[in-house]
């Protein structure tokens, strides 16, 4: 961490790495997450999915369940009162699937529980009977596209097709290079499980539920709709949100977990075990993509073209526009005068897949950043002066055609980057923990080769394509008591942190409470798409202000003062000559209210041919990998990674590291062991002993780097740092393994059998 | 489908120094689920169900174990030491207190398994080294931090303790 | 407690074993290293167990994660018979002993007659493992296990090899439906070579392949029959080489 914290800032305020006000409670284990709810005369709620990834339900038979002791009910597709689909873009997913229609994938909910125990729950999911009509699952997206087969959903298998056509179309390179990248299923993998607890209204007209989610208000509107039920109705407040990296943008068990607690009367909790938790949530998009690049004898792109196939799975969910973001940076951080770019984004038995951090940008990186290897081989220069040679720069222009103009440091990301010291070439001891393989003990030192490897990217911040995508905050003042309020939902990203920092340093106090982060106060919008800094941060900025301002008009009024004159200085107001008091002391007998919403400047759709303002703002990043293979075995260990990213502002010094250290692990994760294994619609690995996450012992070195220019398009100045870190370390891991190997490795994660057979 | 209830237990624990009560427990059930929804000590937490994660990682007659593989009821002649146990009252313990300063916590959620399962290693070896933290630590999954801040968090206590 | 977890066993009653202090111990005779079957494997990665049983204390180090190896055993991996079973080519490579007990008497079953399958042994109902006899053995032993992940992983191969002066013995873990013993490359190795000597590279490269050719692997969703067959044979050589001491 190389970024100095000027000593003048006051403790807690902006810029300096306050702590979190949830800390306390998190390191002695009396935080409550949304798996530790708990209510009097609670039941426990469970969900029967389908085995099968495509089968028309004959029959359900529910005597069995309801007969057991302790099963207080059971529920179906005939239960649901309200809309009977559910989804974020389009409500094409069932509730519940129903008799005489299809389930789509493995793990499509068919009935739900509520009984006294787990262990009932789990008896009662096992009485119920369901005859399945077996049907052939269609799990090649090349099938959807080719429109061969018929439909899997009554809205058709196309998800979106999405063309960009950007530039002279006749333009070929002196230097043509080509690939076709494949990147598996990754899992978002948060540790806390999915987990609810509702409580119904005593009089059954509504409900209260708390969720552990990214985005209270989408969760409300969806779950209001199947329940048939006001928004007024159902209220939720967020339980502790075990990490989410975009797991927690779709519904999961909110709807079944609201309808038994209305059907039973009583409160309700359904908790996910990890097996579940893989057939409950959505995944990130395992993807094909073919890429030419056509570049002059320098090296510098003319022209890109792609083929790019997402498939989404079972479900909508988010996918259209996880597809506009892949396409539409699908050049890379770099300038690109013309394009041609065909996508699909497709239904298929699979499972759903939808957000998760890196939103589609992170396959397009991958094969982008393949390719600009390639490129500079071709060429005959080194991985860093091609991508100096093509770097973005503000002004440019991408191929949707939007201009960038943002602050846009990629040249200085790359620079700053490769300035970094590398780790020692020959590591000084046999350590078998620093060797590929650990303590399996399968290498010494001499089997081993090192590589370097280069990634660089862009990513979109915001929503995008014209979404209404506010903020909402709330400021009071009582009293000297300064308390905020807002439904950014803090899923370990540190927003809360950042509210109080925000408070702090408008309003001169050091104290500042958190209200109940709940559905009483307009949408926050979602906790995705690296956001909530830009779009919360902004609302809470600008509600504080306005308390601000409002404070000191009482004050000048109560006090007799020149309004006017009148500034925060620190911790005091003060006129600039004789009046000089603490804001806590001066706003004693005050109160003050304000409420905010901020909002980016409107974006466009894409038009048929991909062209159109479609995003709000980006951040750059560049990570260069260094690893150790062990090539007879496959083996890799990540010895170090090296990132610069452009942030506008460092903010909170301390957790901007922590992001990007967690960012760097889960891209880590993508390029040598993350995958969900799927076979013909089926999950083979649902379960941590199989789909294998970094462990501390595979987790490298991070040496970072913060490019701060201040960004002005941001109320802050800063940009979001969640998502840059996890994109482009994926395919500089990968170039480093090519390196190291000469093996092309078109596919991710890289397996130990791509390397050594 | 047989419909009779599933076997029940009654027997006693001993956590973090005090005898507590079981009653009518289900004789399938794991420590981890007796701790959090029995004995109101949620602070373990679980995430995997099968010893892959730390999450619900508890000291148990002096080893650091997984509770959620650990069938309840054959813990009865078991001294149990939870995140609940850790600690001084009120006041934070020094590991639990580095895991803030360096900035080791996000979501939290794999924190009490760290922090017991980072007692139990400075218990026994008070000068890790880095790779002896990392082996050490290699059963606690974060998905959060990427472990930089929490490998920060345990020097730091060792620096810590070496000073005092 | 696992398959508890995840639902696959109902159990209508549990037995522990955990107060039976007999299986946790372990005892040294001039013939055998004895281990409680209740032994967990963290006190076989260092200390005396290891001193006398090198191999084992690399095996035991690999196995789950600290946690799992504070809690886990040889009597558990046995019960199992998982062919993943970290412990378990250790037990058939140093030609260990199952010692069975029931109320009806005891019996000491050969490793190989023991496992009979993927999760399939010769335990009878009412029968328990109090320990493994291991018979002391002078020479090199060591044991190398690949996984896809630098720590806390399910082996998609493991290999022990012993070498004395008049024998070599291998067996393979996680490349068949048991733990394999690698009987023609021994045999053929015992008579190829001076193995009190360090061995040709172009023997030992035989030796690997024969090795190799030994093993039974499958594809699944860990890895590949082709990658793990594979991976014995750089196993096997691997440890050839360090065995030249």
């Amino acid at each position: 961490m190389t970024t100095a914290v000027s000593t003048r800032l006051r403790e807690g305020t902006l810029g300096t790495s306050a702590v979190r006000p949830d800390a306390n409670a998190k390191v002695s284990g009396s935080f409550a997450f949304s798996s530790d709810m708990w209510a009097d005369g609670m039941l426990w709620g469970a969900t029967l999915r389908s085995p099968h990834p495509r089968a028309r339900i004959v029959s359900i038979d529910v005597a069995a369940a309801l007969a057991i002791d302790g099963v207080s009910c059971v529920i179906t597709a005939e239960d649901v009162p309200g809309q009977l689909t559910y989804g974020l873009i389009a409500q094409d997913q069932p509730v519940f699937a129903r008799v005489g229609d299809e389930v789509r994938y493995v793990g499509e909910p068919v009935a739900a529980v509520a009984a006294d125990h787990p262990e009932t729950c789990r008896r009662a999911l096992a009485a119920i009977r369901v005859d399945y009509e077996l049907l052939t699952p269609i799990t090649d997206p090349e099938i959807c596209i080719a429109g061969t087969e018929e439909t899997l959903h009554p809205d058709g298998n196309i998800f979106r097709e999405q063309r960009v056509v950007h530039g002279d179309q006749s333009v070929t390179g002196d230097i043509v290079v080509e690939g076709t990248y494949v990147i598996g299923m990754q899992d978002q993998a948060f540790l806390g499980l999915e987990a609810a607890l509702a409580l119904p209204d005593h009089d059954g007209s509504g409900v209260e539920l708390y969720i552990a989610t990214q985005w209270l208000h989408e969760d409300r509107k969806q779950i209001a709709a199947c329940l048939g039920l006001a928004e007024e109705k159902v209220r939720l407040v967020l339980g502790g949100v075990g990490g989410a990296f975009g797991a927690r943008e779709d519904i999961s068990l909110q709807v079944h977990t609201c309808l038994l607690a209305l059907r039973t009367g009583r409160p309700v909790r359904i908790a996910y075990d990890r097996e579940e938790s893989f057939y409950g949530h959505v995944h990130r998009h395992p993807a094909t993509i073919w890429m030419r690049h056509h570049a002059d004898l320098d090296g510098r792109i003319r022209r890109v073209e792609a083929r790019v196939v997402f498939d989404g799975g079972a479900y909508c969910s988010t996918s259209p526009a996880v597809l506009v973001n892949g396409i539409s940076q699908i050049q890379g951080p770099y300038k690109c005068p013309s394009a041609t770019v065909e996508s699909w984004a497709v239904r298929t038995n699979n499972p759903p897949c939808g957000a998760m951090r890196g939103f589609g940008v992170v396959q397009a990186c991958f094969a982008h950043e393949s390719q600009m290897d390639k490129l500079a081989a071709a060429v005959g220069v080194d991985p860093v002066e091609i991508r100096l040679r093509n770097a973005m720069e503000t002004g440019d222009v991408l191929v949707t055609g939007q201009i960038v103009d943002d602050v846009a440091p990629v040249e200085r990301c790359i620079r700053e980057t490769a300035a970094l010291p590398m780790p020692p070439m020959t590591p000084d001891s046999d350590d078998y923990r620093d060797i590929p393989g650990g303590s399996g003990l399968t290498a010494d030192r001499r089997h081993i080769r090192r590589g370097v490897g280069w990634g660089v990217s862009i990513k979109n911040l915001m929503y995008s394509e014209g979404f209404d995508d506010f903020s909402t905050a709330r400021c009071r003042v009582d009293d000297g008591v300064v308390t905020i309020k807002f439904a950014t939902a803090e899923v370990g990203q540190g927003f809360v942190m950042l509210a109080q920092q925000i408070a702090r340093t408008v309003l001169g106090v050091d104290e500042v409470l958190l209200d109940t982060i709940d559905t009483q106060i307009g949408s926050a919008g979602s906790t995705s798409a690296s956001r909530q800094t830009w779009m919360s941060g902004g609302a809470v900025d600008a509600a504080c202000r306005a308390a601000r301002e409002r404070l000191l008009d009482l004050v000048a009024e109560r006090d007799g003062l020149e309004r006017d004159s009148l500034s925060i200085d620190d911790l005091e107001i003060t006129d600039g000559l004789s009046y000089r008091r603490t804001v806590v002391d001066a706003a004693r007998g005050l109160h003050v209210d304000e409420t905010a919403e901020y909002r980016h400047p409107p974006t466009e759709d894409l038009d048929e041919n991909g062209q159109g303002n479609c995003h709000v703002a980006f951040a750059f990043v560049a990570h260069r990998a260094v690893v150790d293979v062990d090539l007879d075995l496959g083996l890799v260990k990540v010895v170090q990674v090296a990132t610069a990213q452009d942030v506008g502002r460092v903010l909170n010094p301390l957790s901007c590291v922590g992001q990007v250290e967690g960012g760097i692990a889960q891209g880590l994760g993508l390029a040598v062991m993350e995958e969900i294994v799927v076979d013909e619609g089926l999950v083979r690995n649902p379960s941590f002993t199989d789909y294998l996450l970094p462990t501390f012992l595979d987790a490298p070195e991070v040496v970072t780097s913060f490019v701060e220019e201040f960004e002005p398009k941001s109320p802050l100045g800063a940009k979001g740092v969640g998502e840059p870190p996890c994109i482009s370390v994926t395919p500089a891991i990968v170039n480093a393994i090519r390196q190291a190997t000469g093996r092309e490795l078109p596919r991710v994660p890289v397996r130990p059998s791509d390397i050594c057979l | 489908m047989t419909n009779h209830s599933p076997p029940t237990l009654d027997y006693h624990l001993s956590v973090n120094g005090r005898q507590l009560d079981v009653q009518d427990a289900w004789i399938g059930e794991s420590l981890l689920y007796v701790l959090r929804e029995r004995l109101g000590l949620p602070g373990s937490k679980g995430a995997c169900e099968q010893g892959e994660c730390g999450s619900c990682t508890v000291v148990l007659d002096g080893r650091a174990v997984c509770s959620c593989l650990v069938l309840a009821a054959s813990a009865v002649d078991s001294e149990i030491t939870t995140i609940e146990g850790l600690g001084s009252g009120q006041a934070l313990g020094d590991v639990q207190q580095a895991f803030i300063d360096a900035g080791g916590v996000q979501c939290g959620f794999c924190t009490p398994g760290f922090v017991v399962a980072v007692h139990h290693l400075l218990s026994a070896h008070e000068t890790p080294n880095d790779n002896e933290i990392k082996e050490a630590l290699s059963g606690n999954i974060c998905r959060c931090t990427g472990y930089g801040r929490i490998l920060e968090a345990v020097r730091e206590v060792v620096v810590r303790r070496r000073k005092s | 407690m696992v398959e508890i977890n995840l639902h696959d066993r109902r159990p209508s009653s549990v037995v522990s074993l955990s107060r039976i202090d007999e299986l946790k111990r372990y005892d040294v005779t001039d013939e055998f290293v004895t281990i409680g079957s209740a032994v967990p494997y963290a006190d076989m990665e260092r200390g005396t167990l290891a001193d006398l049983l090198p191999a084992l204390a690399q095996a035991a180090r690999t196995v789950g994660s600290p946690q799992i190896r504070a809690a886990g055993t040889l009597g558990g991996n046995l019960g199992t018979c998982s062919p993943a079973g970290d412990g378990l080519p250790v037990i058939a490579a140093l030609d260990a002993v199952i010692d069975i007990v029931s109320s009806s008497g005891e019996r000491h079953v050969p490793f190989g007659e023991f496992m009979t399958g993927v999760k399939r042994n010769s335990l009878a109902p009412g029968e328990i493992i109090r320990s493994i006899s291991f018979p002391r053995r002078n020479g090199w032993q060591g044991y190398a296990k690949v996984g896809s992940r630098n720590a806390m992983v399910i082996a998609t191969a493991s290999l022990c090899l012993t070498r004395s002066s008049t024998a070599v013995t291998v067996a393979l873990g996680a490349v068949g439906p048991t733990i394999i013993r690698a009987l023609d490359a021994e045999a053929w190795i015992a008579a190829q070579c001076d193995l009190s000597r360090p061995i040709a590279p172009d023997v030992a490269r035989e030796f690997a392949e024969r090795v190799a050719q030994s093993a039974r692997p499958i594809d699944d969703h860990r890895s590949t029959a082709a990658y793990r067959r594979h991976a014995v044979r750089v196993l096997a050589l691997r440890l050839l080489e360090r065995s030249d001491v």
